[in-house]
């Protein structure tokens, strides 16, 4: 990637990056792609996340499950560390507490796999500055 | 893939828990499946909502419906009424206080709009080592139209406007602040960013910095705009590693796309930044003594004036502004000054982010609009105290701050209402304390860290907050006389008064507050050698009641020092003069013969 030039070559990036983001182009079918956020900032990397991370890398790939796992920073929930938040394809995300590998088969054999939500989810308490 | 219509969400946090909440999972899992819905509707537990004030909480989706104080009885209409006919349950909706009109989708609940994240915007959302998904974000646009079009005036006036004061604690307008350093002349000018998070209990900033760090490295940018300054510098402890590491990442990406670096977006503005890293010293949040530790130069603040905006780093006009502060920047010049200044009260605007710890339920970090009060903060979205003991004390603005009690929890939260109450803002550490922590304990933990962390300069801090310390261990000791409360207190005012930097001038606070809150407290210990909250253990004395022990001398095997005695079947005795009060006799005693005054 080369430098950015002007705001307008910044804004038009804009536009490129987030659709490629929406749709994680990445996957060979992106309307059916799982993403998976990892909380891992410090809080969440003592609680274990990088395991929980590398685990959910695992079992997906071994259950073949088209889907996207990345880092993201502390989502404040430090109470139920680690957390992580999965979106199924055209559904809002939706975000587990005290995430460990038994707790990683669980999400994905029936929250991913079957679209049943399962306990210890979080709900969303908060406002964004779009809403 | 099973295709569920409905979920019932049920709160499983620990206050709704304790009222019912797995008996409602039972009952509405029952009726369920006495209408066959087993296929079409889910029952799930979730964790804390944070209206523990109006629990059980029920929600129902896709339609959002919000059900409060919902008892294992209403099962039953919930599923034949909502689930079965379409209608809500207008009784168990929950009712606006204001309005007193049942609100049904908690899309318009008030209880929504209690948080709203505006620094934490991206923390948690974003890859904070990709930059792409931050300029998906609207990252860096901010810096571009400023950059492109708008004058550093005018950019400053936007801040200006938008009524932002620094979070790093003093709450100094950011927007003066740049002023101030624009107009200084000088061929060189430094941004800093104070990253030097020192609070005990605070960490949004490292939070902000390890989630969302080109939010930062945009608004120094900006800064570095409007105040004509090429050099931008992150000072960050040296015990944030992933934080640096972060940071570092993002540096390399935004130079990578010409966003930091030569002739930024083509229009001939330079800027980089560089990290300078800190030991973790307290003082070094103060921004002369941490201009100084970037010199190489011992870690102490200088007086002021000369303030580091007139000359700074290196004898430069310096900008310092706090991580959480500049986070706050891009926001307010993509959305204007108009919209981050309907947030908050009257002087202080906009949101703050707390870190909620202590003896609370969910711990975390939280961004409420300014003017918030203590109530909602501690109950509404910390799910109140642990174990249901009684909420007693919160502390905030860390060790420069005071303790706030019951009186206070309806107060908005701003700067002035904070100084107002002997507390302040501080950098949002909030430390939630029950009735079992003992608040002349609290004030020596204080002490104690200001005098691990003063740097001896001055003798009001160096030394008065010693004596300080010992008059309060005196206590604590058992040892106090009342003569020494009124000792405590001119002591603290004299430090107020006559010590260096902002460390010294506040280090008395939590003496201060707490002798005013919890006077009864400290008479307790040194009128009547007692300590209410149980905790200081030289004023404890376990007795045996002599009626109540069976002589089964489980209480002598196990006392680790020998000082209980008594023969097989006949009542035991402690020798107080032995006695370490560990307590161990009173946890093994079987009868409640032990008993603790």
């Amino acid at each position: 990637m080369g430098k950015i030039k002007s705001l307008a070559d910044l804004r038009k990036m804009k536009e490129e990056v987030q659709t490629k983001i929406k749709l994680r182009e990445t996957s060979n079918h992106p309307e059916q792609v799982v993403q998976v956020k990892v909380g891992m900032a410090t809080c969440g990397i003592a609680s274990g996340a990088k395991e929980t991370m590398k685990f959910f890398i695992e079992e997906l790939e071994q259950e073949a499950i088209d889907a996207v796992v990345t880092q993201t920073g502390c989502m404040g929930y430090c109470y139920a560390e680690p957390t992580v938040e999965v979106t199924l394809p055209k559904k809002d995300p939706v975000v587990f507490g005290h995430v460990d590998k038994e707790k990683v088969h669980e999400i994905i054999n029936s929250y991913i796999k079957r679209g049943e939500l399962i306990d210890g989810i979080i709900p969303v308490n908060f406002k964004t500055i779009d809403d | 893939m099973t295709d569920y219509k409905m979920h019932l969400l049920i709160c499983g946090g620990t206050g709704c828990k304790a009222s019912e909440s797995d008996e409602i999972k039972n009952r509405l899992n029952q009726f369920i499946e006495k209408h066959g819905l087993e296929d079409d509707v889910q029952v799930v537990m979730t964790g804390c909502f944070g209206f523990c004030e109006k629990g059980p909480i029920v929600k129902v989706l896709p339609d959002n419906t919000f059900y409060v104080q919902v008892k294992p009885s209403d099962a039953e209409e919930i599923i034949k009424e909502h689930v079965v006919k379409g209608r809500p349950v207008p009784r168990l909706l929950y009712t606006d206080p204001k309005s007193e009109k049942h609100v049904s989708d908690s899309k318009g609940m008030d209880f929504y709009k209690k948080q709203i994240r505006v620094a934490l915007r991206n923390c948690g959302f974003i890859n904070p080592e990709n930059i792409d998904e931050c300029i998906a974000r609207d990252g860096y646009q901010a810096l571009g139209k400023c950059l492109t079009e708008m004058t550093p005036e005018e950019a400053i006036k936007e801040v200006k406007d938008s009524g932002l004061r620094g979070r790093g604690g003093g709450g100094f307008p950011t927007g003066l602040k740049w002023e101030i350093t624009r107009n200084v002349e000088n061929d060189q000018k430094y941004v800093v960013c104070n990253a030097d998070e020192g609070d005990p209990g605070a960490f949004m900033d490292r939070s902000i910095l390890e989630g969302d760090p080109h939010s930062v490295i945009e608004a120094m940018a900006i800064c570095g705009y409007c105040i004509g300054a090429d050099t931008g510098l992150v000072y960050i402890r040296a015990e944030y590693p992933l934080a640096i590491q972060r940071l570092k990442v993002a540096i390399r990406q935004a130079e990578e796309y010409g966003l930091l670096g030569e002739d930024i977006l083509g229009t001939g503005f330079n800027f980089r930044i560089e990290l300078r890293y800190g030991a973790g010293a307290f003082v070094c949040g103060e921004e002369t003594a941490l201009i100084h530790s970037m010199e190489g130069l011992r870690g102490e603040p200088t007086f002021k004036p000369p303030f580091p905006s007139v000359s700074g780093y290196m004898g430069k006009p310096t900008n310092v502004n706090n991580v959480e502060t500049l986070a706050n920047i891009p926001v307010i010049i993509n959305k204007g000054a108009a919209w981050f200044s309907s947030i908050g009260t009257e002087k202080s605007k906009g949101t703050k982010v707390f870190a909620l710890a202590g003896k609370i339920n969910n711990v975390g970090l939280i961004e409420v609009p300014m003017g918030t009060t203590l109530r909602e903060v501690i109950y509404d979205i910390g799910g109140g105290i642990k174990d249901g003991k009684e909420f007693k004390a919160v502390q905030t603005g860390g060790p420069s701050g005071g303790c706030l009690t019951k009186e206070h929890l309806d107060i908005p939260i701003d700067y002035d209402n904070l100084l107002a109450v002997g507390s302040m803002m501080g950098s949002g550490g909030m430390i939630v304390m029950d009735e079992d922590d003992c608040m002349v304990s609290i004030a020596k933990f204080y002490l104690d860290f200001t005098l691990e962390e003063s740097c001896g300069k001055c003798t009001p801090c160096r030394v008065g907050n010693k004596r300080l310390y010992e008059i309060l261990d005196k206590i604590t000791q058992g040892k106090g006389e009342a003569e020494d409360i009124e000792r405590l207190k001119e002591l603290s005012f004299v430090i107020k008064d006559t010590a260096l930097c902002g460390l010294g001038q506040t280090s008395p606070n939590p003496v201060l507050s707490t002798i005013s809150n919890f006077e009864n407290e400290y008479l307790a210990h040194v009128v009547d050698g007692k300590c209410p909250a149980g905790q200081c253990k030289s004023l404890l004395r376990y007795d045996i009641l002599e009626e109540m022990c069976t002589g089964c001398t489980l209480c002598f095997r196990n006392c680790p020092v020998g000082a209980i005695t008594g023969e097989r079947r006949q009542p035991h005795y402690i020798d107080q003069s032995l006695c370490i009060k560990c307590g161990v006799c009173y946890e093994k005693c079987k009868f409640n013969a032990v008993i603790l005054t």
